[in-house]
């Protein structure tokens, strides 16, 4: 990981808001959905930066905006010092050579009408790169080699294909132009376990080779914590808590994210030694109208009367981890919820864990 | 005493215009009242076949259906479908994996469950509708009162799995069977899911199959696993013996491929390459062997059955590899070596074996 330099991304008070309209004719608009509101976090060259959180937390939209598939409402996206948020028309076609995503669902990100090598060298065409048909059919049969695709597939069409060789069909047309930044919407999370951990596997090989900056998203702790160097965790809109991998899974400070990791089921058969697990109660309220100043005081089981009337910042909690808490987990508390199955607070109890990981953090 | 669910050589064949799916080619297993069932697999593994042909839900012009599945004394694949009909949300009730598309989004929540009830039991409307906030209550929905009378869309995910199981449980099954049912939920809304099924469980002594994917929910609530793969099952053993003392390489593969919070961050998963089979065409000798690390020449034209492993009672694994061989791999493979390494073992073991004529069939093959 190279964190010299300026941080590649720079996302300051990020805004997204969908309108609820009434009327037909006169359509007024009587509310907004809150998806993402007020974001602010950096991403280092070369880093994977995870987005965690429940669904409707926002961080899809998240990655949309990055991506600039949706116009923010308001705030700023500082990628490579330029601010890009409000980018239209050619400016916007050449953020787009640099910032590439790949989709969730391989069956609906593919058009069905085109074949693999037609897909893959939309990007060349939309840019006007590598004119000549037989040098854009050697770079795309290498691009397929590279993701592991057999080349001579070339002429196949999408169903042809597997769930899993579909995600690699679109990683590989993400990756066409080289892009410095590529934004992962749960890209596994519609794949089987053994087909998961082959895509996961490439995908960190060209991160490794191609020195690209990743932002990964998914609702799979366990295949967040496995991919990235830093984890922010989302609710209802907000970054709850941000921190390296490490630091966020052994000891978490926002409540929230103790809860999602103590309702994580670990494969591992724990004989009614079970971890005291700390059950959220509830759904998530309604991004259309969430709870005044601390949005999870009304799920957390730490929350007091100031929780619901001064919302609390984003700050500092600990060496590494930024979290927006009055009432922050103490290391008892996670020791508890977490206790030795899981990513306990101290190394001493969990004899699984091998040596070395806890000097990391 | 004979167990509540006994399955036993169940094959379901689908025939299509490309040919012949093979869905299950003869599994056996059984379910107990009180116990839990885990039945593990991929896509296309034939797990949910299994549990839809024990509701009697597969029944069509272009199946075909062998074997035995005795529930309580009777063989359920002999019944007339208007006995099934008694059965299937009495005796035998089934939680569904997507709760939007199994509710009717045109009634209320209400008049589902109060329908569940009235099919098999006959009591007034009235009594009925008491007894489904009852239910709605029982599994945790808040102000239940109000809800019964709200439709599907108006409920969340989480709470739409409640109200399926609310209507699961409406007549107390003696057996549950739940196919994938927190796949669609977040995390912490599968927490209390599951929660939820456990403690059910305890006070109504249902007996419930499990069909997921998800090992980390296996492991936290599995008495009993088996692993399917390509319509058979390819390991069976306690929760115990599978998370800590597999004997298959499918099983291996599974558990090297999945990310986990207990290990170390950096680990290497290990994936199981290739893709899963064509139930179709399906591969020669041990269907695993296109994607085994550790195939050998006469895995190829022998199928392995599923059998005891030696020394490991009520485990049974079909693989056609020696227990110490398998026990060597599965140490290498815990302790962090990779497949290619630990092929090593499986050549070196070869060359002890006479190759020629008798292929070297493990204590447990197919002599």
């Amino acid at each position: 990981m190279s964190t010299n330099g300026s941080p590649l991304v720079e996302v300051r008070d990020l805004v997204k808001h969908f309108p609820i309209t009434q009327g037909i004719v006169f359509q007024r608009q009587i509310g907004a959905v809150k998806a993402v509101d007020g974001v602010s976090f950096d991403v280092q060259r070369g880093e994977t930066l995870g987005l965690v959180g429940e669904t409707g937390c926002g961080k899809s939209t998240t990655a949309r905006l990055l991506v600039r598939l949706l116009d923010p409402t308001s705030g700023q996206i500082l990628f490579d010092g330029d601010d890009v948020a409000q980018r239209k028309g050619d400016a916007l076609k050449a953020l787009h050579r640099e910032v590439q995503m790949i989709f969730q669902d391989p069956y609906s990100s593919l058009n069905p009408r085109k074949t693999v090598g037609s897909i893959i060298s939309d990007p060349f065409a939309i840019h006007g790169l590598l004119k000549g048909e037989g040098e854009r059919k050697k770079r795309v049969q290498e691009l397929m080699d590279r993701v592991g695709l057999n080349p001579e597939h070339y002429n196949r069409y999408p169903h042809e294909f597997s769930g899993g060789q579909r995600q690699r069909i679109g990683v590989a047309r993400a990756i066409a132009l080289e892009p410095k930044l590529l934004v992962a919407d749960e890209p596994v999370s519609a794949l089987d376990v053994s087909i998961q951990a082959q895509v996961l596997n490439l995908l960190r090989e060209l991160q490794r080779d191609m020195g690209l900056t990743l932002i990964f998203i998914a609702h799979d702790l366990s295949v967040v914590r496995h991919m990235c160097d830093r984890v922010a965790v989302m609710y209802l809109g907000k970054i709850v808590e941000v921190a390296p991998s490490d630091a966020l899974y052994h000891f978490p400070r926002h409540p929230y994210t103790g809860a999602l990791l103590s309702a994580v089921p670990v494969p591992t058969p724990s004989h009614g030694t079970r971890r005291q697990r700390q059950l959220l109660t509830g759904d998530v309220p309604s991004p259309a109208n969430p709870p005044r100043a601390c949005r999870f005081h009304t799920r957390c089981p730490k929350a007091q009367p100031i929780c619901s009337e001064e919302e609390p910042l984003l700050e500092p909690k600990g060496t590494m981890t930024l979290a927006a808490c009055h009432f922050p987990l103490s290391e008892a508390e996670v020791k508890m919820q977490l206790g030795d199955t899981g990513a306990g607070s101290d190394g001493s109890t969990n004899a699984k864990v091998p040596d070395g990981i806890l000097d990391r953090s | 005493m004979s167990p509540l669910l006994e399955v036993s050589d169940l094959r379901v064949e689908f025939s299509t215009e490309d040919g012949i799916v093979h869905a299950v080619d003869g599994i056996s297993y059984a379910a107990e009242s009180g116990r839990t069932l885990c039945i593990v697999g991929e896509s296309g593994s034939g797990k949910s076949v299994t549990s839809l042909t024990t509701l009697g839900l597969t029944r069509g012009r272009n199946t075909r259906v062998s074997g035995q599945i005795v529930f309580e004394g009777r063989d359920l694949l002999t019944l007339s479908n208007d006995e099934m009909r008694s059965i299937r949300g009495d005796d035998i009730a089934m939680i569904f994996q997507d709760p939007l598309s199994s509710l009717h989004p045109f009634y209320k929540v209400g008049t589902q469950l109060v329908e569940a009830i009235r099919t098999h039991q006959s009591v007034s409307k009235s009594a009925a509708r008491g007894r489904s906030v009852e239910l709605l209550t029982m599994v945790g929905i808040p102000d239940p009162q109000r809800r019964v009378d709200q439709f599907p869309h108006e409920f969340s995910g989480g709470m739409r799995q409640r109200v399926m199981i609310a209507m699961a449980l409406a007549n107390e099954p003696k057996l549950l069977i739940a196919d994938e049912p927190t796949t669609a939920l977040d995390v912490t809304v599968q927490a209390q899911i599951l929660e939820l099924l456990e403690e059910l469980q305890d006070r109504l002594g249902t007996a419930i199959i499990l069909i997921t994917h998800d090992l980390g929910v296996v492991a936290e609530f599995a008495d009993e696993i088996a692993v399917m793969y390509a319509g058979r099952i390819v390991e069976r053993g306690t929760a115990d013996q599978i998370f800590f003392s597999p004997q298959h390489p499918y099983t291996w593969g599974l558990l090297k491929s999945i990310p986990r919070l207990d290990t170390a961050r950096d680990e290497e998963l290990v994936p199981i390459s290739g893709r899963p089979p064509s139930l179709i065409q399906r591969p020669s000798g041990c269907h695993f062997h296109p994607r085994c690390p550790y195939v050998r020449e006469a895995h190829k034209r022998i199928d392995p059955p599923l059998a005891e492993v030696t020394g490991d009672a009520g485990h049974e694994a079909a693989c056609l590899l020696p227990t110490e061989l398998r026990s060597r791999i599965w140490k290498g493979l815990a302790g962090g070596e990779t497949p290619a390494e630990l092929r090593r073992l499986v050549v070196e073991d070869g060359q002890t074996v006479p190759v020629s004529g008798s292929p070297p069939l493990g204590p447990e093959g197919a002599s």
